[in-house]
């Protein structure tokens, strides 16, 4: 079975579940700003951060067509090709908000991810630690070294 | 002013030990309709029905029994019963171990020919 490879550990056993319920091809757990933090079913680095990019954007723009119709945002997009499906859904994490997209194929359905993300979201806010106070300025230098054992974790390199 | 499904649906829900019935859409698995007593997941169920009837359909194909026409579930507490319309939707129907299937399963049949 495929695993979850994440940079924060409190997301794999949830991921893992819901992966094995939906089926789901692609998993993608990021921050709205396109931080990723655990992935499932990618294989490269550059598909994880596109994706994880796009997917941000995509949340950004359409909140701005949410508050025009009076929505404070969507809290859950589906685009339906004809074989694959992309869902990105939010949930209210202890740390703030958080994105899941999920690619899903033939052997699964909108419906199945759309009920599996609710139980996705309960278990990921249970698992999710408080969140750390950061003291002191964000250096270019952390940020890289950051970066670097991220894309370790991600890609178990 | 009830959608017209709602009153089709109406006509299994009358079946006695029936407790529910939708239509679903078979390949997304989200429902289009539903009259449901208070406590039954509709959402859940027609989720998990289309995906059960993907396979059992998968199952018949295979073993070359023809289209799948009607499944039928029975648990101890429940049964629950799944007519595919040709048009792509399901006709799903919940009820309790003492659902009457064989009348269920007519107004099922009836409903999966004309929800279009």
């Amino acid at each position: 079975m495929r695993r979850t490879r994440a940079v924060e550990a409190w997301t794999v056993e949830p991921l893992d579940r819901f992966v094995g319920e939906t089926g789901a091809r692609l998993t993608l757990l990021m921050t709205p700003a396109g931080q990723v933090l655990a992935q499932q079913g990618f294989t490269r680095a550059v598909d994880v951060m596109a994706s994880a990019a796009l997917g941000a954007a995509i949340f950004s723009s359409t909140g701005a067509i949410a508050r025009m119709l009076g929505e404070r945002e969507f809290r859950a997009l589906n685009h339906q090709g004809r074989q694959y499906g992309v869902f990105l859904g939010a949930l209210d994490a202890p740390r703030g908000k958080l994105l899941v997209l999920v690619v899903y194929g033939p052997d699964s359905s909108l419906g199945l991810v759309q009920l599996f993300f609710a139980d996705l979201a309960e278990q990921l806010v249970v698992a999710a630690p408080e969140p750390e106070e950061r003291h002191g300025p964000i250096l270019a230098a952390d940020f890289e070294r950051e970066l670097d054992e991220s894309l370790a974790s991600l890609f178990g390199r | 002013m009830t959608h017209p499904y709602v009153r089709l649906l109406e006509q299994i829900t009358r079946v006695g030990g029936v407790r529910g019935a939708m239509l679903v859409v078979a390949d997304d698995g989200l429902v289009v309709a539903e009259s449901l007593m208070v406590g039954i997941r509709g959402a859940a169920i027609a989720a998990l029905a289309a995906s059960l009837t993907r396979r059992f359909a998968m199952v018949t194909k295979t073993s070359t029994v023809g289209e799948l026409g009607f499944l039928h579930l029975q648990g101890e507490d429940g049964t629950l019963a799944i007519v595919p319309a040709p048009t792509g939707v399901l006709v799903v129907a919940v009820g309790g171990s003492d659902m009457n299937v064989g009348l269920a399963r007519l107004e099922m049949l009836r409903i999966a020919e004309v929800a279009r």
